[in-house]
C-alpha cells in the first residue's frame, strides 16, 4: 500500500524512501508518546490551522466559541485516525512528516512557511491544488484532512443546530 | 418504557464469553467447531450448529456492544461498531468500505435491506462458473426458512421522504421500482440502523441467532482477531488469535488458542481470505483473494424544495432495477438504485468540497436527499474485481481499481439518477464527485455530467458490500471452496460468508449470505454426525 504512494512522490522529483526516513528523522517522532492519542504538539498546531479553512462557514461565528470548538476538533481527529488500521497510521504520520520538513513541504505543497503560518487563502489554495492534483496520493492526502475534520465537526453536537438537525429521538 | 436488551439479561444469566481485549491470560478452548465472525454467515452457522448438539465456540474481531450502548450517535457508534471506524479504504483511498466490526458483524449496522439473490445472478454463476446446486429453486426453501426466522417482509409503512423521492421519480418516467423488504419486527422507524438498532426491532445476528447459540451453551471470544490458521497436511489443527485494544486497531499481547474437529471462517469478503493467505492455506488455481467485488456507489444530492429529514425513518425502502434488468450481462454495467440515510457525519463527509460552499450545503442539511447507484461488478469480461493482499504486519489491503467498463457506468448512473430526482420536484442536482456543482436544471445537469473527469479520487465512491475472495465451484483449479463451502484442500474448513460468491450479487447481500450459509450448515453438520 506504501509503495504507490512512494512512486508518487518519486514521480514529484523526490528521493523517496531515503527522504522519507530523513524527513521523519528532522521531525521527530510524529506518533506520540501515548498509545491512544496519536497527534503530536506540532501536528495538533497543523491540523488546527487547517481547521478555521475547511470549516469556514460553518463554525460559529462567535469568536469564545469558535476558539472553544477548534482544540475540540482536533482532539476528535486524533481519536479517528487512532481507530485507523496501524498501516493507514503511519502513512498519516509521513503525510505530517511531509507537512512539517520545509523543503519537502514547499517542493509537495507550495506552502513556503509552514502550515500553522500560513493565511487562510494560502491554505485554502493549497488544498484546491492537492485536490485537482494528477497524482493519486495528493488527491486521496487531500481527501483524508478535509473528511477527518469534517467528521470530527459533524459528529459533535455543537455543531448540530447550525445545520437543522435536533439529535437523535428520544426513546419513549 | 425500558428496552429489553437480550445481551445483557443472557450475560447476567451466565453466556460464556470472553473479551481478548482485557484477559489477564492466555486461553486455550477446545471444541468441536470453531466459528470464525459472528455476522450473518457465522450468525446463522452457530445457530444451526448449537442445535444439533455440537459445541461451537465463536470468535469475533470486535467487540459484545447491545442495544443498551447503541445512543444513535455516530461519533460512538462508527468507531465501536465498524472496521477502522467506518473508515476503511482501498488501497489507492478511492473507494470507502462501510464494514461491520462487531458482534453481529454487519447486520448489526446494515440498514436492514433484504433481497433474495436474483434469478439472473444465480443463473450466471451456472453458466459461467459452473455451479450446478445453487440455482434459485436449490435455494428457495432456505429463502423462505430465514424470512420467517429474520421477520424478513416488504416494509409496510410509507417511505420516509428521502425514499419517497426515488419512488416519485421513478413512477413519473415509468421506471420500475419496488418495495424493500426488511429484517424488522416492531420497528419504531427511527432511521437510526446504521448506528445499532437502539430498540432492538432489528432482527441482527445480535439478537436472533447469536443469543440462540449463547443459550445454547456456544463461547463467544469478543476483540479477538484471528492471526492464523494452524495447517497439518490437508487439515487445520488450531487456530491462534490475538486480543484487539480498546481502540479496535493494535493488537494486545493476549493469545488465544482453539483447537476443533471443524472450522468455519466467517470474517467476511476481505477478513477470510486474509486469514487463509495469513495461515500459507493451500492455493494451488491462485484465485485466494482474487475477484472480490464491492458493488462500488456513487451517489447524486439533490435540493429539496422542502424538508426531506434524511435521518428520521427507516433508511431503505423503495429500490429501482430499472438499469439492472435492462442491462443484459455483457453489455454495459447495470447498476441498483435505493437511497441511503443521511446523518451529519455521514453526510459531511460525503459532499465533496470544502469551506463556505460545503458549508451552504449543509445549512440545507434537513432539504438534502441522495440518491445512490450500486454497480454490478464481476459480471463482464472487464470487471473482475480486487484482490486481498496483505501489509507487512498482516493487515489485509484490498486492491481494487475502477476499469473504463465501471467508469462508463458511473456516468450513466450520474445520469440516471439526476433524471430521476428533477422528475421527483429537486430544486437542484449535484452528482457527489470533486469536481461537480449544483446544477438547477436536468439539461444542465446532463451537459456537465458528460464532461466530469472520471477517475481514482474524484467521484466519491462508497461500498457496503465486500464479496468474493474465496469462490465457491466445483472446479478446485477455479474456486477455493465447493458448493456446501468445504475447502477444496483442506477437510476440515468451512467458508460461510459473502466471500464465498464467483461474483457480486446486484443486490443488497445479507438474504443471499444467511440463506447460502444455512443451507451449508445443515450439509455440514450431516457429514460431521456421519464422521
Amino acid at each position: 500500500m506504501t509503495r504507490p504512494s512512494r512512486r508518487t512522490f518519486l514521480k514529484v522529483g523526490l528521493a523517496g524512501a531515503a527522504v522519507l526516513t530523513l524527513a521523519r528523522w528532522i521531525d521527530g517522532p510524529v506518533l506520540a508518546a501515548t498509545p491512544s492519542k496519536f497527534l503530536d504538539a506540532r501536528a495538533r498546531r497543523t491540523v488546527g490551522a487547517l481547521v478555521p479553512v475547511v470549516l469556514a462557514g460553518a463554525l460559529p461565528a462567535d469568536e469564545t466559541a469558535r476558539q472553544a470548538a477548534i482544540p475540540e476538533i482536533v482532539t476528535a481527529f486524533d481519536r479517528a485516525v487512532s481507530g485507523l488500521a496501524p498501516p493507514v497510521q503511519r502513512e498519516i504520520g509521513e503525510l505530517f512528516s511531509f507537512l512539517h520538513t520545509a523543503p519537502l513541504r514547499i517542493a509537495v505543497t507550495g506552502l513556503w512557511k509552514p502550515v500553522e503560518e500560513c493565511t487562510p487563502e494560502q491554505l485554502r489554495d493549497f488544498l484546491l491544488r492537492w485536490r485537482d492534483s494528477p497524482f493519486d496520493l495528493q488527491r486521496a492526502s487531500y481527501r483524508a484532512l478535509t473528511q477527518l475534520i469534517q467528521a470530527a465537526w459533524y459528529g459533535n453536537p455543537v455543531s448540530w443546530a447550525s445545520i437543522g438537525y435536533a439529535g437523535p429521538p428520544a426513546l419513549a | 418504557m425500558a428496552v429489553r436488551d437480550p445481551i445483557r439479561e443472557g450475560l447476567a444469566a451466565g453466556w460464556k464469553i470472553f473479551d481478548a481485549a482485557t484477559l489477564g491470560e492466555d486461553l486455550d478452548l477446545q471444541c468441536d467447531v470453531a466459528i470464525v465472525g459472528s455476522g450473518a454467515g457465522g450468525g446463522v452457522t452457530a445457530e444451526a450448529l448449537t442445535q444439533a448438539g455440537l459445541d461451537v465456540v465463536i470468535l469475533e474481531e470486535g467487540p459484545l456492544a447491545s442495544s443498551t450502548d447503541f445512543h444513535m450517535r455516530e461519533r460512538d457508534a462508527y468507531p465501536q461498531l465498524y472496521q477502522e471506524s467506518s473508515a476503511r479504504q482501498t488501497a489507492d483511498k478511492s473507494i470507502t468500505i462501510l464494514q461491520g466490526r462487531c458482534v453481529g458483524g454487519g447486520t448489526t449496522v446494515n440498514w436492514t435491506s433484504s433481497f433474495r439473490t436474483p434469478a439472473r445472478t444465480l443463473n450466471h454463476w451456472r453458466d459461467a462458473h459452473g455451479l450446478k446446486r445453487t440455482a434459485a429453486a436449490d435455494l428457495e426453501p432456505w429463502f423462505a426458512r430465514m424470512e420467517e426466522r429474520l421477520g424478513i417482509a416488504p416494509w409496510a409503512v410509507a417511505p420516509n421522504e428521502n425514499n419517497d423521492v426515488l419512488r416519485r421519480g421513478c413512477a413519473k418516467l415509468g421506471y420500475s421500482h419496488g418495495v424493500i423488504a426488511r429484517n424488522v419486527k416492531g420497528c419504531a422507524n427511527l432511521g437510526y440502523c446504521g448506528m445499532g438498532c437502539p430498540t432492538n426491532a432489528k432482527q441482527s445476528m445480535l439478537v436472533t441467532t447469536i443469543p440462540a447459540a449463547l443459550a445454547r451453551g456456544a463461547r463467544l471470544v469478543q476483540r479477538a482477531r484471528v492471526t492464523r490458521l494452524a495447517i497439518e497436511d490437508d487439515r487445520v489443527t488450531s487456530l491462534e488469535a490475538a486480543g484487539v485494544a480498546a481502540n479496535g486497531a493494535e493488537p494486545t499481547s493476549t493469545r488465544v488458542r482453539v483447537r476443533a474437529r471443524h472450522f468455519v471462517l466467517a470474517a467476511g469478503g476481505i477478513g477470510s481470505p486474509a486469514v487463509l493467505i495469513r495461515s500459507n492455506a493451500p492455493d494451488p488455481a491462485h484465485v485466494l483473494g482474487r475477484r472480490t467485488f464491492l458493488h462500488p456507489t456513487v451517489i447524486s444530492a439533490a435540493l429539496m424544495g422542502k424538508r426531506v429529514d434524511g435521518h428520521a425513518g427507516a433508511p431503505q425502502s423503495v429500490f429501482s432495477d430499472q438499469f439492472i434488468e435492462a442491462a443484459p450481462l455483457d453489455g454495459p454495467a447495470g447498476f441498483k438504485l435505493e437511497s441511503a440515510p443521511l446523518h451529519p457525519v455521514l453526510v459531511g463527509i460525503t459532499l465533496p468540497g470544502f469551506g463556505e460552499e460545503h458549508a451552504r450545503w449543509m445549512q440545507k442539511f434537513p432539504n438534502v436527499q441522495v440518491v445512490i447507484a450500486l454497480l454490478r461488478d464481476g459480471f463482464h469480461r472487464d470487471s473482475r474485481g480486487g484482490r486481498v493482499a496483505l501489509a507487512s504486519d498482516g493487515t489485509p489491503v484490498l486492491d481494487y481499481s475502477m476499469t473504463e467498463y465501471l467508469w462508463d457506468g458511473v456516468r450513466r448512473a450520474y445520469l440516471a439518477m439526476a433524471e430521476i430526482q428533477f422528475a421527483a420536484g429537486a430544486q437542484s442536482v449535484m452528482p457527489v464527485h470533486e469536481n461537480a456543482a449544483p446544477y438547477a436544471s436536468l439539461r444542465e445537469a446532463r451537459e456537465a455530467i458528460q464532461s466530469l473527469p472520471l477517475r481514482a479520487l474524484a467521484p466519491r465512491i462508497v461500498s457496503a458490500h465486500v464479496m468474493g475472495g474465496c469462490a465457491m465451484g466445483p472446479d478446485a483449479g477455479r474456486a477455493v471452496v465447493d458448493e456446501d463451502g468445504r475447502h477444496h484442500q483442506l477437510r476440515n474448513l468451512s467458508v460461510h460468508d459473502g466471500s464465498v460468491f464467483p461474483t457480486s450479487l446486484a443486490t443488497n447481500p445479507q438474504l443471499s449470505i444467511y440463506a447460502i450459509s444455512a443451507r451449508n450448515s445443515a450439509t455440514l453438520i450431516r457429514t460431521l454426525r456421519s464422521a
